[in-house]
């Protein structure tokens, strides 16, 4: 102790003016507690800006490997497969993502600030629906790839500028009611990697059984009505829609409809998980 | 007991299990508001899920218990408007900076971001971690962690602070800076209650303890009266041939008092109420032609207070501890 520089010592008259000053401000509004935890999670994104590598180059790969390997032999050439699979690997890339949400939580319970949180008198569901509101964040940057990279391999959007950013949000919006199901895996399941595996068991059949890579009329029968009226086919539909300049208005609002009543479901489920566990 | 309205904890009867697990079996707390109250008792005995119970983390199983006038079941937000947890595990994000610790707390707690970020500079300044603010958590010091650790608990200063283990692990310096804390919180009127393994730290900092095993209180009182009960000291014996440990054992056993083997082959320990007792026991083993490498009287450990007090050495059951902070 003597030869190295000592680290900040407690200065005990500072702390008792510090402990003196008890004035307790008002509680804050819920929506800017959640917020406030919102912005937690982007303080770990600008601490460790690789865990956005995840969402980033994944999606890439999906566009060049289906755009390239399939696109010839499934629609005659690449050009035109791009087109009706873009809007489908946006779907599948943002969606994706929604499983790490659930990863994260289950690794954030491990940690003792979850228990201060919870002493914290602060609106229950706050720190779940700021986390959440943060990963959104992730998932426009995920789109956002996407059809920045689409546009430089020659996807045009027919819907312009306006379409594919409203397919963009749409997708964002379905995916945030999505990731209630996985914060709710995230609190049940013992560690992050069978949150992992349970998340993509899921969403894999769930992505490849519907409209993204192909046209349903050539499935059988059976497989295509599952298809029709699998919500990930619903979504793909609406962005394809959107992005071609002709919502289709069912689709769009069958996707926010399973956005709202997965919130709906899952907020009270996974605020009463995250208290109890 | 005294009237409800002069005590900050007021439980009776906690229970709490985890699948077989009976981690708190019924316990009965009355910490009077103003003090530093200290519970003491071995990894597993509890203490962390009474905390927890006091805290609103988790529902007792049964009994019942008022935080500062109200219950911590019916009125849990009200308890939470209160007091402040410094859990046993750092209760603070590693992967945040400290001073991003403190204004996220702050936030959480209403401050504009202003009034957040002036508050966290306060702290940091006092809690001597202004150089360090702007590095990641994970990055600090045991002892940093900490005092950051208490700084995030009165970030708004609380009626009441359950301070879990606040020294567990630190260097001496920086247990002597938690203690300055803890000192000075109490002084401002906070009441304080203070889990620890440490008699030396309740002896220390408390006005009262209580003492807790396998999820029951034992024994409970000031620390004098504690340690009346116990032997106010340890003799410690090293001896020069460790066969001979158990003749010494009988020896001092006849001679000063309740004995303890150490872990050290040729180390010994006897309950020792007094000093004359201690040097009579020295004699006793000297008389017996036994070769003493050294000896010393110091404070009971907490293996002798629960000797002196159960009949039986502060054991830590394997699993105990991994339930009461996985769940």
């Amino acid at each position: 102790m003597t030869a190295t520089t000592t680290p900040g010592t407690t200065d005990t008259a500072a702390v008792r003016r510090a402990i003196a000053s008890t004035a307790r401000p008002p509680r804050p509004r819920p929506l800017s507690t959640a917020l406030t935890f919102g912005w937690r999670g982007m303080l770990k994104v600008k601490h460790v800006p690789e865990q956005l590598i995840d969402v980033t180059i994944t999606p890439v790969l999906f566009v060049l490997m289906f755009t390239y390997l399939f696109g010839g032999a499934l629609a005659g050439s690449t050009g035109a497969y791009l087109q009706y699979v873009l809007p489908g690997i946006l779907v599948m890339s943002v969606v994706f993502t929604t499983v790490y949400s659930g990863v994260a939580l289950n690794t954030d319970l491990t940690k003792g600030v979850v228990d201060r949180f919870r002493s914290l008198p602060i609106w229950r569901p706050a720190p779940l629906l700021g986390a959440l509101l943060g990963d959104s964040v992730r998932y426009v940057v995920a789109g956002t790839v996407i059809l920045v990279l689409g546009v430089v391999l020659g996807y045009r959007p027919e819907g312009g500028v306006v379409g594919a950013l409203l397919a963009l949000g749409l997708v964002v919006v379905f995916s945030f009611g999505l990731s209630w199901v996985y914060s709710a895996l995230g609190l049940v399941l013992r560690s992050p990697s069978a949150v992992l595996n349970g998340g993509f068991m899921v969403l894999f059949p769930l992505t490849f059984m519907s409209n993204v890579f192909v046209d349903p009329a050539t499935l059988p029968g059976p497989l295509q009505a599952f298809v029709d009226v699998n919500p990930i086919s619903v979504l793909a539909t609406a962005s394809r829609s959107l992005m071609a300049g002709t919502p289709d208005g069912t689709a769009i609002a069958v996707s926010l409809a399973v956005a709202a009543a997965l919130t709906a479901v899952f907020l009270p489920v996974t605020t009463r998980l995250y208290r109890s566990r | 007991m005294t009237a409800g309205s002069t005590l900050a904890i007021e439980a009776t009867g906690l229970a709490k299990s985890f699948g077989d697990t009976r981690a708190v079996a019924g316990i009965d707390l009355a910490v009077p508001a103003g003090t530093i109250y200290g519970m003491l008792g071995p990894n597993g005995a509890g203490k962390t899920t009474t905390i927890r119970m006091l805290a609103t983390i988790v529902p007792p199983d049964a009994g019942s218990a008022r935080v500062l006038g109200h219950d911590v079941v019916a009125e849990g937000d009200a308890v939470r408007g209160l007091v402040s947890l410094t859990g046993q595990l750092a209760s603070v994000d590693e992967e945040l900076t400290g001073r991003e610790n403190l204004v996220l707390i702050g936030r959480l707690l209403g401050h504009r971001r202003a009034a957040a970020r002036a508050r966290a500079d306060e702290l940091l300044e006092a809690f001597g971690i202004a150089d360090a603010a702007g590095k990641l958590v994970k990055h600090y010091s045991g002892g940093m962690r900490r005092r950051l650790d208490i700084a995030a608990s009165i970030v708004v200063t609380p009626q009441l602070a359950f301070l879990d283990e606040p020294t567990t692990g630190l260097d001496p310096r920086s247990r002597g800076q938690v203690w300055e804390i803890v000192r000075a919180l109490v002084a401002e009127g906070t009441t304080v209650l203070l889990c620890t393994q440490y008699l030396e730290e309740a002896d220390q900092l408390a006005d009262g303890i209580v003492v807790i095993d396998h999820g029951r209180v034992i024994a409970e009182g000031t620390p004098g009266q504690l340690k009346a009960s116990v032997g106010t000291g340890a003799l410690h014996v090293r001896l020069l041939d460790p066969t001979q440990r158990a003749a010494a054992a009988r020896i001092l056993e006849a001679a000063v008092g309740s004995v303890v083997l150490e872990p050290d082959p040729a180390a010994l320990s006897a309950v020792c109420p007094d000093a004359g007792l201690a040097a009579l026991g020295v004699g006793e083993l000297g008389r017996a032609g036994l070769g003493i490498a050294e000896f010393s009287l110091g404070q009971p450990s907490l293996d002798e207070v629960f000797l002196g007090l159960t009949g039986h050495a502060a054991e830590e059951p394997p699993d105990a501890t991994r339930e009461e902070q996985a769940s």
